[in-house]
């Protein structure tokens, strides 16, 4: 008796799951072996908190985009999704839910989208900001825009506004990204300003708002009068530094509003449409041998950036407005990273005359010189 | 000058470690000990920070933050006290739960704006060459841990509230046959106590970071606890211990804010492997300092 209680409880349960997720069971009889086509639902991870004025912030808006650019369509997301084996079950359950496009937004998730996309191949993975080594599996891809290409700009409003030469990074880990920003930062400082340093410090955190304090404090301590930071949180350093009354570049949102004096630049994302274009293609069945079926990057040298600068604060003249849009100009045929480019030790790292492409530069591992600050050797 | 730096550092950052070290000595001296301190940081710096942001006060944020330490302490106190439950599992209980309640109410404050307390250099005091640097150019909460940690050694060695608490913690039968209750002067001791570490929370939210971050004390708390055994239960002692650890987790972004090379995981961990190293060093011995009615919850 127990038994036929149990099963038909089950049975009950099966039957308001698929109720749930009607679309999907119809839509995948039309044609399983076709990632992502028909999918009644998208799904979304992120790494930390929807409302973090940054990162995740940034991702969730994008999805939110989606939810307006297809109204058919269900949009799920699950906030503060660890980088290990929990965002694999997250995702499952986004399946379980009709996903069959769902978005791994932190780095760090690359290994669970992997194994996410190999136990369902009908399903669309894609990443953002990692890179996949080896043969892509031809439901899954990572895409990224260059952010270090603002980033660069950024540098240039920094390095005209500096009275020390002394600039400051606040950072958390020493990934591929991160490397690539504090470089292109210092080359975009460079450009205008020759002798100018950045002082990089390591936080260890994505957030941990006493350790950026703390760093924010040091930076200052010793001269340095323009800080950024690759933060996912980022008021801290933002607030230390206006009360300083030093200056300020952004990264990730709009900080101006917390540091009216000091706020130069910086960089944000608008990933919306980059989303929605992931999702049409995916939605019509062409994912596969795609442009995303990859490492898919885009800058201002191949389209439109999800990566866009920050109004610029008072601080910023005119001269340096029409700088940095001289070099905005170049960006759309060269890089940040156009040789020669130095390491710290002096050795040219990038030949003179060479314009690196984005893979490349995603593999670069050493900080240029200039940087002052070391990486961990792992 | 670097030294001078991090040492500064030592007391910009070992303000907030101070405040629960300076309340987990007052509740031990009573006898109690609470690994929940981290918790009652916790609930302290989102307190603090969410009350600063609603009333635009952040003198109003630290008197929250002091009350929500204050009422977790509570919870504490009439869990072991007037219920005999294990300290450790109450305590350790009482952290997850400072956890669990500050993420989930704490998600508003996210990256919400508060107005909080920047650096007042001190008049004359802040122009004294090297001294006046380190000690006279904090923000006001920082202060107030000069007058607090005094104020404690003073009321725990030269006031008859201080009598009880140190009767409470080496003879809680003296105080019975004298009329008084234990257990009243525990729970007073372990509330006030759990207000300082909010306090400390607070300085943290509002004076320090700035900002309010799930799970930002980041193991203050727990520092402090280990703190106050090896600063053998004095106020004046843990002051400086406060600062030492301070200036531990300092010595990371002092470094390599002059690009000087060493490996920061391993700095990351030095606070840690310093409290590490106390104790095993002094081991046993610290017991020997310890308050009667507490070690007999230490070497049960």
């Amino acid at each position: 008796m127990r038994k036929i209680i149990a099963g038909a409880a089950l049975a009950a349960l099966a039957t308001a799951c698929s109720a749930n997720t009607g679309g999907t069971a119809a839509s995948s009889s039309g044609g399983t072996s076709v990632p992502g086509k028909g999918s009644a639902a998208v799904g979304f991870i992120f790494v930390g908190p929807k409302d973090d004025y940054g990162y995740n912030q940034a991702a969730y808006q994008g999805s939110q985009a989606v939810a307006k650019a297809f109204p058919q369509l269900k949009v799920l997301t699950a906030e503060n999704v660890p980088e290990d084996d929990n965002a694999a079950r997250v995702m499952n359950s986004m399946i379980a839910k009709g996903a069959k496009i769902v978005f791994a937004t932190s780095y760090g998730h690359l290994d669970a989208a992997l194994k996410v996309a190999a136990e369902h191949p009908d399903v669309v993975v894609v990443q953002q900001g990692n890179l996949i080594t080896g043969t892509t599996p031809r439901n899954a891809g990572t895409f990224f825009g260059t952010v270090y290409e603002p980033v660069y700009l950024a540098g240039i409003a920094a390095g005209k506004a500096t009275k020390t030469g002394k600039l400051g990074y606040v950072y958390a880990f020493p990934i591929s990204q991160t490397i690539d920003n504090i470089d292109a930062f210092e080359l975009g400082a460079q450009s205008v300003n020759p002798s100018v340093r950045t002082f990089a410090v390591s936080t260890s955190s994505w957030c941990d708002p006493a350790k950026q304090a703390e760093a924010a404090a040091n930076l200052l301590e010793q001269g340095v009068d323009v800080i950024t930071q690759h933060q996912d949180c980022t008021a801290t350093v933002v607030k230390a530094t206006e009360a300083a009354g030093k200056m300020t570049v952004g990264y990730h949102a709009d900080a101006s509003s917390i540091a009216p004096k000091g706020w130069l630049t910086g960089s944000e994302w608008n990933w919306g449409p980059l989303y929605s274009d992931i999702v049409r293609t995916a939605l019509d069945g062409g994912f596969t041998g795609s442009k995303y079926n990859g490492n898919f990057r885009v800058g201002y040298k191949t389209g439109d950036n999800p990566f866009v600068q920050s109004a610029y604060g008072p601080a910023v003249g005119a001269e340096t407005r029409s700088l940095i849009e001289a070099a905005k100009e170049k960006l759309k045929t060269g890089s940040p990273f156009a040789g020669p480019v130095r390491d710290q030790e002096g050795k040219v790292r990038v030949p003179d005359g060479t314009i690196p492409d984005y893979e490349t530069i995603e593999k670069i591992d050493y900080f240029v010189q200039g940087v002052v600050g070391s990486l961990p050797k792992s | 000058m670097l030294v001078v730096d991090i040492l500064t550092g030592g007391v910009r950052g070992g303000t907030a470690i101070m405040f629960a070290a300076l309340g987990e000595t007052l509740a031990e001296r009573a006898g109690v000990v609470n690994l929940g301190t981290e918790g009652c940081m916790l609930v302290g710096a989102l307190g603090g920070y969410a009350v600063a942001a609603e009333t635009g006060n952040p003198w109003l944020g630290l008197l929250a933050g002091a009350l929500a330490g204050a009422a977790l302490g509570l919870v504490h106190a009439v869990a072991v006290v007037w219920r005999r439950a294990d300290q450790f599992a109450t305590g350790l209980t009482l952290m997850f739960l400072g956890l669990g309640l500050t993420s989930l109410f704490g998600a508003a404050y996210v990256g919400k704006a508060a107005p909080g307390f920047d650096p007042v250099p001190l008049p004359l005091l802040g122009d004294i060459p090297i001294a006046g640097e380190i000690l006279f150019r904090h923000d006001p909460v920082t202060y107030l841990t000069f007058v607090v940690a005094p104020l404690l050694w003073f009321t725990l060695n030269r006031t008859k509230a201080g009598l009880l608490v140190r009767a409470a913690g080496e003879r809680a039968d003296v105080l019975h046959v004298h009329g008084h209750s234990a257990d009243l002067v525990r729970t007073a001791a372990v509330t006030a106590g759990a207000a300082l570490a909010g306090l400390g929370g607070a300085q943290l939210s509002t004076a320090y970071a700035h900002a309010w971050f799930e799970g930002m004390t980041a193991g203050r708390g727990f520092i402090a606890v280990a703190l106050v055994i090896f600063a053998a239960w004095r106020p004046l002692w843990v002051m400086a211990g406060s600062y030492l650890f301070g200036a531990a987790l300092a010595v990371a972004p002092a470094l390599q804010a002059r690009g000087h090379a060493l490996n920061q995981f391993a700095l990351d961990a030095l606070p840690f492997v310093i409290t590490l190293v106390f104790l095993a060093v002094l081991g046993r011995r610290t017991l020997r300092a310890a308050p009667e009615e507490l070690r007999r919850v230490f070497a049960r």
